[in-house]
Formats: structure tokens, C-alpha cells, sequence
């Protein structure tokens, strides 16, 4: 590899760039400005993001295979990195006023927001698993700090610790079956793992066998499906809730690229068997997530269960293993984040503080004394069960539509059946917010800043729209699948 | 020549590590280490990992063994207070199995040995260097970011004042 092909190269990584930039210049910046002007780093971050977002709209579409085969862009890839970005840009949104109200407003915060988004635009566009592997890593120990970010707060710290200890252990199995793969194949590129797959007889191969099963167990950690998803309710009921809202969006997001990627290019040829194992966890997860989501009174722990169901719909599409169900599972993945971005936004306002905690008696009667609030609530749980005419329900409806067209009734009727569940908890919100009376003693919502209303309303018009007119980002999700499954 | 420095270095590793284990003063057990990581580095150059020679004694002699020397010497312990320890079964089963391990690895090494023979050159310090800033670039770069976070990080949360 040559200086004109590292220079070449470097057109691949533009984003990255701007964002790691971004984060260094926060970091020195922050040590320049008195205490009470640190909410300017929301303001800087932001511009670093939308600058990226035009790098994408510039090289995005372009196909560069760049640094030796580590990273490629492509349209699948910028597809992720405006997810990413996207989610990244509502959460500072979101972070700027809630890190005033819980007393963290700090530089390092918005910096580590901007690196651990560096991980997932890599693993987005890894095609090695040597990228796969340092993007998650990037992505992962900035969220383990993030979620531990308010200190003092016991319940942020009990998230942080065992979601890093988990984490840590998740590592071990990815990259142990990266080794054995390694070991199996002598490559580590996802083609070159895809070259000896169509070779040799892998089914006899355990080593090829135990390092796939392992890979998987790893990636299954990350995006929280059943049964590695034991971190994610402590974690994300612990964390400032910007930092939950974009957990549940940009880092999901980055994992299932890396696993659509993984799945489409280095095991065309064994899919049979890993789909068999991916069917039994989608139905799983969907089904432990909604039946536990059921049961909470914490409106933020409600999310946090309904989240792993929501990966189990988005499973259902990988499931189908063709380019409908991957394209299903990348716009629902982009509506989700908008949607679950949304309803954290609300959840944040209407609260009285981390320490008081989101009982869902909160929300008594919050629909008539705050009408736009209750109303923008409404639309985001409407979307999340899945009923029209918001995006929620198109995703399902492709997703589903994706799985019966490859025969998978049974996972199918099973989907249906959890999402069905799924509206009765996301209803007994609506239900507090417009049918039962107000509480004595009166919620006060945050004061809602600018940002904060800005999110709200990219969120709002998000899942409408979509709802509506969801060709655009259907036909760019199956350009991007599409670039993949060609390559 | 290189069989008679092997034999040589080899020898000296063995001796040391041994002495690691049976020396009662946590002070000279340090010393006999790092003859041990020594000797071992030099094993590495004659088989021309140059590299690994380097970091083996960068890291492990200059950073882990003075960390090691730093904490007994915090910790301040008198010999007389260390205990004597009687072999127990545990033990006994605990070197058996490292010999059996040992023979496994003297097997292994016999049958894979002539293939491990034609690995040459790639350990360079030139080698690494080249791989590292050529094929490598990215995943050095990231590691260099993650880095980074991971400072940032541990010092968001270690500091005292908030």
C-alpha cells in the first residue's frame, strides 16, 4: 500500500475525521471557558455532526475500498453513518439542558458522545474483522464511561459497572471467535472468511463452527438480544437519559450494520445454520422484552425492555436472510432511533430529576394540563406498538411482510402476537396521560429549551412523514443492501 | 553458534524462573525476573523477532517489573513476617500438570516445529513498522483514538473535584 492509496483511502473516512476532530477541539476548548459557558460544547458538537452529515451527502454514494480491505464505503455504509449521525445530533440536542438540570454539564462529555460515534461509523463500514473489532471497542468504552457519567448518583454507577464487567466479558467471547475463525480460515477480511466458506466443508469444521457461534455471542451482547440482554435494563434505567435514548439508537444501529455485513458477505454459504440460531433468539428476545416490559411502572425501565424487543423485530428481518428482510431491518432501525429518541426526550422533561425517578404516576393526567407534550408522547408510543399511519407500523409491516415471504409463519404469528402485547404498555401511558385524574401534588415539566424543542420536532415530523411517505428511505435502504449483496 | 546461545539463554530463563518461585525475599524474586524477561528477550533476537525483543524489555523490564519493585517497597514487608509454606497435594498435582503441559508443548513444537522455521523476517523492527503504516494504518489510528477515549475516560471518572 502505497501514499497514493492511503490518500485515497482517506476519502472513505471523511466523517470520522470531522468527528474526531470535533472531539479533540471540545476537549482543548473546554479548558479555555469558565464553568457556566460549558453548554457552548453541545453547540460545537453539533456543528461538527451536521458537517459530517454534508461529508456524507458529498462522498457518501461513492464506492471505495479503502486502507488494504480494513474499511469500505459504500451506499450500505453511509446509510449507518446517517443513522448514527443522526441520533448522535438529537441526543446533544437532548444532553445540552438535562446535563444543566443534573449538574454534569462537562466538555469530556460531548467529547466521548463524539468518539464513541467514531466506533460505530468504523464498524459500520468495517469489512475486516480486525475494524469490526476496534470500532466496537471505540464505541463501547466511552458508553461504559457515559453511562457512569453522573457520579454521584448510585444507580448511574451500578449501570456503568456492570454493563462495563458484561461488556468486558462480551469482548473476550467476540474476539475469541474472531481468533478461531482466524485460526479456522487464515483470514481475517470478511472475504477472505467467505472465500474459505465456499471451499471447504465448514460444517465439519469445529474450529470455523465454535468461532462463529462465539462471534455471534458477542454481537448478541451489544445489541442486547435473549439471553446476553441482562446488562441493558440496570444500564439504561442508570444512565443520564440522553445517553439512554442514544444507546438504545446509534450503538444498535452500528452493531446490526456489522452483523447484516458479517452475515451478508463472510457466510452466504452457511447461512442455513446460523439462520436456524438467529430464528430461536429473535423469537426469544421479542418475547422476554415485552413480557418484562409489561410489568414495569418505571416508565424509563419500560423502554429499556421494550428496547430488546424492538432488536428481536429488527432480528426478524436478518432472519429472512434476502435483501427484503435487510431492508426492512435498516428502515426499521432508522425509525426506531427517531421514534425511541422521542419518547426518551418526553420521559426526560417530565420527570423531576434522575433521583425521583420515572414512575409512570408521573404521566397522571399530563395529556390535558400539557397538551403538545401529551400529544407528541402519544405519536412516539403510537409508533412504538407499531399502529398507523406512523412509521412504526411500516416497519413492522415490511418486516413481517419480509419474514412470510420466506415462509417463517411461525416467527411471524409469534412477532405479531409480542407486538400486539407490545401496545398494551405502551397504552397504559396514554391511558395515565388522558384518562385517569391528575396526581395532588402537580409534575412540573423542565423548562423546554430550544435544543430540546428542535429534537422534538426533527423526532415528530421524523415518524410522521415516514409513516407516510416511506419510499425514500425504503428505496435508499435497498440501494444500500443492495450495494453489499453485490459486491 | 545459535544453538549454543540458545542453550545458553535458555538455560539462564529456566534458572531464573525458578528462582522466581523459591527465593523468600520479594525483592530478589524481582531481580531473578527480570533476569528471566532478559533472557527470554534474547531468545526473541535469535529468532529475529526484534520487535518483540524490544517491547519485552520496554515493557515488561522497564514499566510492569519497576511497578512491581514500587508496590513491595510500599508495602514495606519484613521477611521474618512471610510465612512458610508446607508443600501441600494441590502442589504436588499443580507441577505434575505443568510438566505434562510442558511435554505437550515440547510435542507440539517437535511436529510444527519446521513449520514455524520458515517465519523469518516479519519480526523485524522494519517489518512491523512497515505493516503498521501501510496495511495497518487504520486499526493503528483507531487504537490511537481509543486510547484517547479510554484516558478521557477513566479521568472523568477518577477525578476528585466534579
Amino acid at each position: 500500500m502505497d501514499l497514493q492509496s492511503i490518500l485515497l483511502s482517506l476519502k472513505a473516512i471523511v466523517p470520522e475525521m470531522i468527528l474526531t476532530a470535533t472531539g479533540c477541539l471540545v476537549l482543548l476548548y473546554d479548558l479555555l471557558i469558565p464553568e457556566e459557558n460549558r453548554g457552548v460544547h453541545a453547540g460545537i458538537s453539533a456543528v461538527g455532526v451536521i458537517t459530517a452529515l454534508f461529508s456524507v451527502l458529498w462522498f457518501g454514494s461513492e464506492r471505495i475500498e479503502a486502507f488494504s480491505g480494513m474499511l469500505a464505503q459504500d451506499t450500505f455504509g453511509s446509510f449507518f453513518t446517517v443513522v448514527v449521525l443522526v441520533s448522535l445530533l438529537l441526543t446533544l440536542m437532548l444532553s445540552r439542558s438535562y446535563n444543566d438540570w443534573e449538574g454534569i454539564q462537562k466538555g469530556e462529555f460531548y467529547a466521548l458522545l463524539l468518539f464513541s460515534s467514531v466506533g460505530m461509523l468504523v464498524m459500520a463500514k468495517a469489512t475486516d474483522m480486525m475494524t469490526i473489532f476496534l470500532g466496537l471497542e471505540l464505541l463501547s468504552i466511552p458508553i461504559y464511561v457515559l453511562v457512569g457519567f453522573d457520579r454521584k448518583r448510585l444507580s448511574s454507577v451500578e449501570g456503568a459497572l456492570k454493563y462495563f464487567l458484561l461488556g468486558a466479558f462480551a469482548t473476550g467471547f467476540l474476539l475469541y471467535g474472531m481468533a478461531l475463525l482466524y485460526a479456522a480460515t487464515g483470514a481475517t477480511s470478511l472475504s477472505g472468511i467467505a472465500a474459505f466458506a465456499g471451499k471447504e466443508n465448514v460444517f465439519g469444521n469445529t474450529l470455523f463452527l465454535a468461532g462463529t457461534a462465539l462471534l455471534f455471542v458477542g454481537f448478541g451482547f451489544k445489541v442486547s438480544l435473549v439471553p446476553f440482554h441482562m446488562w441493558t435494563p440496570d444500564a439504561y434505567q442508570g444512565a443520564p437519559t440522553p445517553v439512554t435514548a442514544f444507546m438504545s439508537a446509534g450503538p444498535k444501529a452500528a452493531a446490526f450494520a456489522a452483523v447484516i455485513r458479517v452475515l451478508v458477505v463472510a457466510f452466504p454459504e452457511s447461512h442455513p445454520f446460523l439462520l436456524k440460531g438467529l430464528w430461536v433468539v429473535a423469537a426469544l428476545t421479542m418475547t422476554v422484552g415485552n413480557v418484562s416490559a409489561l410489568v414495569q411502572d418505571d416508565v424509563k425501565r419500560m423502554l429499556a425492555y421494550s428496547s430488546i424487543a424492538h432488536a428481536g423485530y429488527v432480528l426478524v428481518g436478518l432472519v429472512s436472510g434476502d435483501r427484503l428482510g435487510g431492508q426492512a431491518a435498516m428502515y426499521y432501525l432508522f425509525v426506531y432511533s427517531l421514534m425511541n429518541i422521542g419518547a426518551f426526550a418526553i420521559v426526560m422533561l417530565l420527570s423531576e430529576g434522575e433521583e425521583r425517578g420515572y414512575a409512570i404516576e408521573n404521566f397522571r393526567g399530563v395529556g390535558f394540563r400539557y397538551p403538545v407534550l401529551g400529544a407528541l408522547m402519544t405519536v412516539f408510543l403510537v409508533s412504538l406498538g407499531g399502529i398507523p399511519p406512523t412509521a412504526g407500523f411500516v416497519g413492522k409491516f415490511y418486516l413481517f411482510s419480509a419474514a412470510v415471504k420466506k415462509g417463517l409463519i411461525l416467527l411471524t404469528v409469534i412477532g405479531v402476537l409480542n407486538s400486539a402485547a407490545s401496545v398494551y404498555y405502551y397504552l397504559r401511558v396514554v391511558v395515565y396521560m388522558y384518562m385517569l385524574p391528575e396526581r395532588a401534588e402537580e409534575v412540573r415539566p423542565r423548562p423546554v429549551g430550544v435544543g430540546v424543542a428542535l429534537a422534538l420536532f426533527i423526532a415528530t415530523v421524523g415518524v410522521i412523514a415516514l409513516g407516510i411517505f416511506p419510499k425514500g428511505l425504503l428505496s435508499f435502504a435497498e440501494s444500500s443492501i443492495l450495494s453489499i449483496f453485490l459486491s | 553458534m545459535e544453538r549454543i546461545l540458545f542453550f545458553i539463554f535458555g538455560f539462564v530463563a529456566v534458572f531464573g524462573s525458578i528462582m522466581v518461585v523459591s527465593r523468600r525475599h520479594p525483592i530478589s524474586s524481582v531481580m531473578y525476573l527480570l533476569l528471566t524477561l532478559f533472557s527470554v528477550a534474547a531468545l526473541f533476537v535469535l529468532r529475529k523477532s526484534h520487535f518483540i525483543a524490544a517491547i519485552q524489555i520496554i515493557v515488561y523490564a522497564g514499566a510492569v517489573v519497576v511497578l512491581i519493585v514500587f508496590v513491595i517497597m510500599l508495602l514495606n514487608v519484613a521477611e521474618s513476617k512471610i510465612p512458610v509454606e508446607r508443600p501441600t497435594l494441590a502442589q504436588g498435582v499443580g507441577v505434575v500438570a505443568a510438566g505434562l503441559l510442558m511435554l505437550e508443548g515440547a510435542l507440539v513444537g517437535s511436529r510444527y516445529g519446521a513449520q514455524i522455521e520458515k517465519a523469518v523476517d516479519v519480526g523485524t523492527v522494519e517489518a512491523v513498522g512497515k505493516a503498521l503504516f501501510t496495511s495497518y494504518l487504520l486499526p493503528f489510528e483507531i487504537t490511537s483514538l481509543l486510547l484517547l477515549a479510554a484516558i478521557v475516560g477513566s479521568i472523568v471518572l477518577a477525578r476528585k473535584k466534579f
